[in-house]
């Protein structure tokens, strides 16, 4: 007996292959990846009476050939690692097709135990099965399973065992493929047992099978072997005799006889119902992929799928901001540094960032397992496809962009549903350019700031048209890339309407579970670590704030002064004010002075065309972070403090009137703000699904950034043509107030001399050079004399 | 007269002849077992005229015109 065993659980999609796994496993489960793949690989090791099983979920697979990833992948595992049982999961109530797969897992000289599933289902269609007679039949170990109701799940594991360690030994049955061919194969065979060692590893049969098949890898695999010249010119023999035969190609025929065994074998032991009824998967489908109710049935899926993931997510998302902001309000006491300023807004503001995504993700996840494990999806992808395969892409391809419209980061993941790669890749390409709500608060504070003379009705339209300049952009794009990027056929749309099922609980409970745990592993790491860098590159190395923090501390000195006479609210909002002011000054000239700061005035001779400035500059490296806290940084930049928003109309105001300003810089960054790369969680995410390969990613970042960079300089030279200004016609220079000023005239205590001449630096203004100098004058504000040593 | 699948409408069934395509195509519709001699009715057509959806051995499989035109049909009975 083995030590350890590996059973390897292989089987059509929609077999129910993962709920059995599921079953098997539960929370023992292991999720990685195939080695050099982005496909999921799921492995879990149980005991079963001391024995130790490592059990490996294959990916989901119709066939053995070697067209897809998937597939590969399947064959590969059985033909390398050999596993000591492959249980294959069949439905029941669709055995032919499934049996393909039996048959071709059989070829690869696998020991198999058929889980015979939705054994319940097939009952109820009348469908009657003799498992005694089909294992005589197909040289298989068959049992009885019900994933779903989590019925047959130890007797198919006893079975497994007893076939492991030779207690049950399998019927022997030949697979026919009819006399013609079988004569060919024993040729075939006996020239590919002249390659003892190859003959060994992967069975002669399969071997002529497969060369026979033209199957690319095997064929490869042969081309390096000795016998080769001998083979290929037997090859070419039968090929051309099965030809004048049969007027068809060899893997046709192959096929053929595959469906041909099958057919026999189901024959003998099934009996099916004379009638055909309707089921009710049928009659559900009536409705559901109607020519009328098809389309308003499917946009009702997606409106209650963005209802889900959004507004119940959103729930969530409050409790954990709050949780965050409550947890960052703990180091209040700490005092004011870089130590606390890496933990508040560094660490926690990053966990936070990246913990604050976690409810979306999952109810988007669980709407879509909900959507996938019922059976929809494939409809929803058929209802669509004509649609999107126009503008090459696929029918699944909808969700992620409707998902988009939300945020980017689950419309990343949502694009997991599509199983060709290049499908998927150019999806997770253009789906970006779907406007999330983080852009809003951007559009709105613009459009608030400089449309705000226009009517309503204008102001709407504007915001509309950026929403459809995303879409429009996403259709453009994905019909350029699919032409070159990446160019030919995605998926052929050849694809499964599997039976309505109602998912169970707990798969879509482990389904969404997964997915969510993955995000957290995978991106949420490299999220933290973008963070603290972004906040070490708005931190340092700072400004020289010593006049201000000199003034901060007179201001706080009269403060204590004065409350000793009169405590009233004036006074404290006075110094409150005062204070604020000048704490905003100084984080405006930090910004300023950071390496952020510094990038931001590097990149303004690039901006320039677009009408932006180096504050523009600082504000869209800071929406990195998060698309909306352009608007907070813009906040910082203008003396106001790091809190504003988009409704805020002190911030409204100044931007407004800035000269530097005008409404077509307004259009041209709305337009920038909408197709500039995605925020840092977006990108993590994004480079995560995209099989961390830096190509693709550098790819993403380069092409967004160029359209951004084309579109806004259009946006901004043609906005003249649309009655829309490249200067600013309210403009106003703004003098910066200085609140600590008049703060600092208070009284002195009576019995003082009479209030001091305060000195202040020259007006701070953003825009103009900062001055440096510290102001000549020492303040002559004299402590009160009781509180003199 | 053959006849390919993408002309059927829906309702109607038929007898696969040959699949006639090249490539991955081909070999998928033949692993999802459109091969010689299989019979297979068009259960509907999309909403908007494409893909359809085809019973086959006793499932369905929902494909684009433009693979059912590689797919050549006889023996067509109108549903």
């Amino acid at each position: 007996m083995a030590e350890k065993l590996t059973f390897a659980l292989a089987g059509n999609p929609n077999s129910g292959k993962t709920t059995i796994f599921n079953n098997l496993v539960g929370a023992r489960e292991h999720v990685g990846n195939w080695p050099g793949v982005t496909v999921e690989k799921k492995s879990g090791t149980i005991k079963n009476n001391g024995r130790e099983i490592e059990i490996v979920d294959l990916p989901g697979t119709y066939s053995l050939t070697a067209f897809s990833m998937e597939e590969i992948i399947a064959r590969d595992f059985i033909v390398e690692q050999k596993p000591d049982v492959v249980i294959n999961i069949v439905d029941a109530s669709n055995l032919e097709r499934n049996l393909y797969l039996t048959v071709q897992l059989r070829e690869l000289g696998a020991k198999i135990v058929v889980a015979l599933n939705m054994h319940d289902l097939a009952g109820q269609r009348g469908i009657r099965i003799d498992a005694a007679r089909l294992e005589q039949l197909l040289g298989v170990a068959v049992v009885p399973t019900v994933g779903n109701k989590n019925k047959g799940m130890e007797p198919l594991l006893q079975a497994a065992l007893a076939v492991a360690d030779g207690r049950k030994a399998l019927p022997e049955a030949p697979i026919r493929y009819g006399k013609e061919l079988e004569d060919h194969l024993t040729d075939l065979i006996v020239i590919a047992e002249g390659d003892a060692e190859l003959a060994q590893a992967c069975g002669a049969k399969w071997l002529a099978l497969k060369a026979l098949e033209k199957d690319k890898a095997v064929v490869e695999k042969l081309e390096r072997s000795s016998v080769w010249p001998k083979l290929s010119a037997e090859l070419r023999k039968v090929e051309k005799h099965l030809e004048d035969i049969y007027d068809d190609t060899a893997d046709t025929i192959i096929a053929d006889a595959r469906y041909g065994f099958i057919a026999g074998a189901v024959k003998e032991a099934v009996k099916r119902p004379s009638e055909n009824r309707l089921t009710v998967s049928d009659k559900i489908d009536k409705v559901v992929t109607n020519r009328f109710l098809g389309l308003p049935i499917f946009l009702l899926a997606m409106w209650l799928t963005f209802k889900l993931t959004f507004t119940v997510g959103e729930i969530p998302m409050g409790w954990l901001e709050t949780f965050f902001a409550w947890l960052g309000g703990l180091f209040d006491p700490m005092a004011d540094g870089l130590l606390k300023s890496l933990l508040v807004d560094g660490v926690i503001g990053g966990v936070g960032g990246v913990l604050g995504f976690f409810p979306l993700i999952i109810m988007l996840f669980l709407a879509i397992a909900f959507l996938e494990d019922s059976g929809y999806m494939a409809r929803a992808a058929f209802v669509m496809d004509r649609v999107m395969n126009k503008v090459g892409l696929h029918g699944k391809s909808f969700i992620p962009m409707i998902v988009g419209f939300g945020c980017t980061v689950p419309a990343i993941y949502a694009t997991r549903t599509l199983e060709n790669r290049k499908d998927r890749m150019i999806t997770m390409l253009v789906a970006p350019l779907m406007s999330c709500g983080a852009r809003l608060p951007v559009y709105v504070l613009l459009i608030g700031a400089f449309f705000a003379t226009k009517s309503e009705n204008y102001q709407a339209n504007l915001l509309t048209g950026i929403y459809v300049l995303g879409i429009v952009l996403a259709i453009v794009m994905a019909m350029v890339f699919r032409k070159t990027l990446l160019p030919g056929q995605g998926a052929p749309f050849v694809m499964e309407l599997p039976p309505y099922r109602l998912p169970t609980f707990k798969g879509v409970l482990i389904h969404t579970w997964e997915r969510g745990w993955l995000y957290l592993k995978k991106a949420g790491t490299v999220i933290l670590a973008v963070s603290i860098i972004f906040w070490a590159a708005m931190t340092f190395p700072g400004a020289d704030n010593e006049q201000y923090e000199t003034l901060l501390e007179q201001v706080e000195t009269t403060y204590a002064a004065q409350v000793e006479i009169d405590k009233t609210e004036a006074l404290q909002a006075e110094y409150e004010e005062a204070k604020g002011a000048l704490e905003n000054t100084m984080a405006s000239r930090d910004l300023e002075a950071s390496i952020a700061g510094s990038v931001g005035k590097g990149m303004e001779p690039f901006i320039r065309p677009l009408g932006f400035d180096w504050r523009i500059g600082i504000s869209l490296l800071a929406g990195f972070a998060a698309k909306e806290v352009v608007v907070g940084t813009m906040g910082t930049i203008y003396s106001l403090g790091g809190e504003e928003d988009e409704e805020s109309a002190p911030l409204r105001e100044k931007i407004g009137k800035d000269p530097a300003y005008s409404p077509a810089m307004a259009l041209a960054l709305m337009v920038f703000t909408l197709i500039y790369l995605p925020c840092m969680v977006a990108m993590a995410a994004w480079h995560k699904e995209a099989g961390s390969r830096w190509k693709w990613t550098l790819f993403l970042i380069a092409y967004t950034t160029a359209l951004a960079w084309v579109m806004s300089f259009a946006a901004y030279h043609l906005a003249p043509a649309f009655g829309i200004e490249k200067t600013n016609p309210i403009a106003i220079t703004q003098e910066a107030e200085q609140p600590w000023a008049s703060f600092l005239q208070h009284p002195a205590p009576a019995d003082q001399a009479a209030p001091a001449e305060v000195a202040t630096p020259e007006s701070y203004e953003p825009q103009l050079d900062v001055p440096t100098a510290v102001p000549a004058a020492e303040p002559k504000i004299e402590a009160p004399i009781g509180k003199e040593p | 007269m053959a006849q390919t699948l993408n002309e059927l409408r829906a309702g109607d069934s038929a007898v696969v002849v040959k699949v006639a395509g090249e490539g991955a195509i081909r070999r998928r519709l033949l692993d999802m077992g459109l091969g010689k001699g299989t019979a297979l009715k068009v259960e509907k057509i999309a909403p908007l005229g494409d893909p359809i959806d085809v019973l086959v051995k006793g499932y369905h499989l929902s494909l684009r015109k433009e693979e059912a035109k590689t797919i050549q049909v006889q023996e067509v009975r109108r549903g």
